[in-house]
């Protein structure tokens, strides 16, 4: 048969390691920082865009999407291209998706730290990134799809229908998720609220892991596993069933990360059950992956690519057994909210993630520069340093998240809190925070011995070419070859058809999640005194927002006796029918703040803005200062109630128009009360002074951003205790 | 009070008729994804998981030690 000659693209595999390496060490960095900011919280003092909350999102956000993301597409470039025996289809939709993602990290890194937020979990970018997201995704599809119709390998091997899967998933979920209604270039309002935006929020939150994080990655693994170790699969028939039943089944399991919340609690059940049956197709796939290297473990030893991969697939099955423990009512009740959450998404993100995509990175590097690796003990150190630094910061992580949860929820004999003041609690875990620190030191060395050894090997090969290959064109199947085939063996062969059915898969779990929750704003019971916020708290919810606030404070008390004894009455899914978008959180680095209203006074708000340790010695939350001093802006207040009226929020006209009014009066009387404090008043007086002599101007203090957080943080969780308000304002007074 | 964090659904008309409809579905799935996999022929099964191996470029399966 006449074969034809053609190129695989290396050029783009190149860049995608490229940008792989280059952001990975940025994001990692970025945690770094953060998990310093622990132990010197006022490290970046003083400047806002290098503050905890608006770092936070960066850090997540370089790492899954950048980090990961560049990852995911250098390998899928490289190994598709193999397993199809076809160039990709377009070099220009290849090189539109590497640019454009790049673009839109970039523009992530800018707009993050300045406090563009949607505040969405790890969908934090705000509108107009989200649709360049949806283009350059939409590319990438359009390119892997037509290469696989143009291919020349008759069958598609299972890390495609991984890709195939990947993409049309993650596709759905950008989207529904991200629905918003845009106020100005770059604020938006979520299409949802409260309850609500928390289902399709954590639908997507859940998915994100499993679709962005997992089933590319599990592609990679289907593919350079068995190159690595040089023989096939263990089980082609598990990887069917693996592939199928994740799919199916992951899409359902959103709900457990909202238990004990005022989330329904058939949905609740729901996430728990399907959860746990996700333990069988992960850990189908995990000893799929391990047993490739049936045979072959004496290259273990020796081999670094092979070692690395061994501690990924681990790590995805100690992060994928935990998982369904952590949806368990009774472990979630514990562990939620804590730090043994984030030494789940580390073992995922360190192990799983980092740890397969080194060993990609050291097994695709020489390959494309036609050279050895420059040193494999570097590359065996990297590997070692890696491995340690996961453990130093995994075990700490579990170890604080266990101790403060049991200190939130410890008694004293006569039904007080043993631990009442939050911050006692946090003091007690700050060596773990140590920990922790030094670990995720050791695994970003690692990460620079792998970007030395890396350049050295660049440096000694040739140059990235482009390398011909050769293979027979796909002929018209006979009669006689379909005769008596099994169905998947015909689905095999149709690239299309496979992504519809993915699709149908993944829609089924999808809707039965996603149209209950499109359906329950309807039902969830309206309470009478809940009412919208006035423009200045909708302003100081929006600063709140931009601060990334929600980092470190949740905005639901569970129905616990121990939640309801320290923060108040239990959150009730009525009571944010205007949460626009919900603010839940899920982590408590502080304590929750759902009924923080009436609980201190403004002046305590303004002290503890301007500097926490100053009211809460040994707080380890940082200044924001820049509240204290900076105008607020009001020059969207409308447009803002305008975008929320249309979403649901009753607004009438008249408050509209009377918005600025409002916000004056409003801020006239916090400033009013702020004169309680001598102290306030003496520098407050000062400055004005000062400004007045030497002709600066003087922002008032009812114009500043600090009254709206105030104005914002009073009103939290007060609509359903008037009474105790009224008791609290005169305490305060 | 608890009225408020339970049941807000119960009230969907006719929302008896999703766990039905969820059980069948998933029933189906995996009986159909059983058979699929168990009437795969061998020889097929053999050929496709070396799709990754089969590969004529010249650097492939070298080793990087």
């Amino acid at each position: 048969m006449q074969t034809e000659q053609f190129y695989y693209d290396n050029q783009i595999v190149k860049k995608f390691i490229n940008a792989t390496i280059f952001w990975g060490l940025i994001g990692m960095s970025v945690g770094l920082l953060l998990a310093f900011m622990f132990l010197f919280p006022n490290l970046t003092d003083g400047v806002s865009w290098l503050s905890f909350g608006r770092l936070r999102p960066l850090h997540t956000n370089a790492v899954i999407f950048a980090f990961v993301g560049n990852a995911i597409f250098a390998g899928v470039y490289y190994s598709s291209q193999r397993l199809l025996k076809a160039r990709m289809w377009s070099d220009f939709l290849s090189n539109l998706n590497f640019w454009g993602w790049q673009a839109i990290i970039a523009a992530a890194a800018i707009t993050l730290p300045l406090g563009y937020t949607s505040s969405k979990e790890y969908a934090e970018l705000e509108w107009p990134i989200d649709i360049a997201i949806a283009i350059i995704w939409v590319a990438f599809g359009i390119n892997l799809i037509m290469t696989m119709v143009k291919r020349r390998q008759r069958h598609l091997y299972v890390a495609l229908w991984f890709y195939l899967g990947t993409w049309v998933t993650v596709a759905v979920l950008h989207i529904v998720n991200s629905m918003a209604i845009p106020v100005t270039a770059l604020k938006s309002y979520s299409m949802y609220a409260g309850v609500q935006d928390a289902l399709v929020q954590w639908w997507y939150g859940h998915n994100a892991v499993a679709f962005f994080l997992t089933t590319p990655f599990l592609g990679l693994m289907y593919y350079f596993v068995p190159k690595a170790a040089n023989r096939p699969v263990y089980s082609y028939r598990l990887s069917i069933v693996h592939f199928w039943s994740l799919i199916f089944i992951y899409i359902w399991a959103g709900p457990h990360h909202l238990l004990y919340t005022a989330l329904p609690e058939w949905a609740q059940n729901l996430g728990v059950a399907f959860s746990v049956m996700l333990l069988a197709p992960s850990w189908g796939g995990m000893i799929n992956g391990l047993l490739t290297l049936r045979g072959a473990w004496d290259k273990v030893r020796v081999d670094p690519v092979l070692k690395f991969m061994v501690v990924a697939i681990t790590g995805y099955g100690m992060a994928t057994f935990e998982g369904p423990m952590l949806s368990l009512k009774n472990v979630n009740a514990i562990a939620h909210f804590s730090d043994w959450i984030i030494a789940h998404v580390h073992v995922g993100a360190l192990a799983w993630n980092g740890f397969l995509a080194f060993g990609m990175i050291y097994w695709l590097v020489p390959r494309l520069f036609k050279t050895k690796l420059y040193s494999i003990p570097l590359a065996n150190a990297h590997f070692w340093i890696g491995t340690l630094g996961i453990i130093m910061y995994a075990l700490p992580m579990y170890v604080a998240g266990f101790m403060q949860a049991s200190m939130w929820n410890q008694f004293n004999p006569d039904g007080t809190l043993t631990y009442g003041n939050f911050l006692e609690t946090v003091t007690q875990i700050i060596p773990m925070y140590w920990m922790r620190a030094i670990g995720g030191s050791l695994y970003i060395a690692g990460a620079f011995i792998l970007l030395y050894n890396v350049v050295m090997t660049a440096r000694k090969g040739s140059k990235v070419t482009d390398e011909l290959a050769e293979a027979a064109p796909l002929t018209p199947v006979t009669k006689k070859q379909t005769t008596g085939e099994g169905y998947h063996t015909w689905l095999e062969r149709r690239p299309i058809k496979l992504t519809i059915y993915a699709t149908i898969a993944i829609l089924i779990g999808g809707m039965v999640q996603i149209i209950p929750s499109l359906m329950v704003d309807d039902y969830v019971p309206a309470i009478s005194s809940v009412k919208p916020y006035t423009p200045l708290e909708l302003e100081g919810r929006d600063i709140y927002i931009r601060e990334g606030c929600v980092s470190c404070h949740s905005q639901m008390v569970r129905p616990f006796r121990s939640e309801v004894e320290r923060y108040g009455d239990y959150s009730k899914s009525g009571e944010f029918v205007y949460d626009y978008p919900f603010l839940w959180g899920s982590k408590r680095t502080g304590p929750d703040l759902h009924r923080v209203g009436g609980k201190y006074s403004d002046n305590w708000h303004l002290n503890h803005m301007y500097d926490p340790q100053s009211t809460s010695s040994g707080s380890i939350m940082p200044s924001y200062k820049w509240l204290v001093s900076s105008a607020l802006d009001k020059s969207n207040t409308e447009s803002k109630m305008r975008a929320l009226s249309k979403l649901g929020v009753p607004y009438t006209e008249e408050e509209i128009e009377r918005a600025q009014q409002w916000m004056d009066e409003q801020g006239a009387q916090i400033e009013q009360n702020l004169y309680s404090d001598p102290d306030f008043v003496t520098t407050y007086e000062a400055d004005k002074k000062y400004a007045e002599e030497n002709g600066e101007e003087f922002v008032e203090m009812k114009d500043r951003e600090i009254v709206a957080m105030i104005a914002y943080l009073q009103r939290l969780g007060t609509d359903i205790k008037v009474e105790n308000t009224e008791e609290a304002s005169v305490q305060n007074d | 009070m608890l009225k408020f964090v339970k049941g807000n659904l119960e009230n969907i008309d006719n929302v008896q008729i999703y766990p039905m409809i969820s059980l069948l579905i998933f029933f189906i799935f995996f009986v159909a994804l059983f058979y699929w996999v168990i009437t795969a022929k061998k020889d097929h099964i053999a050929e496709v998981s070396n799709i990754p191996l089969d590969d004529d470029s010249k650097y492939e399966n070298d080793t990087i030690l």
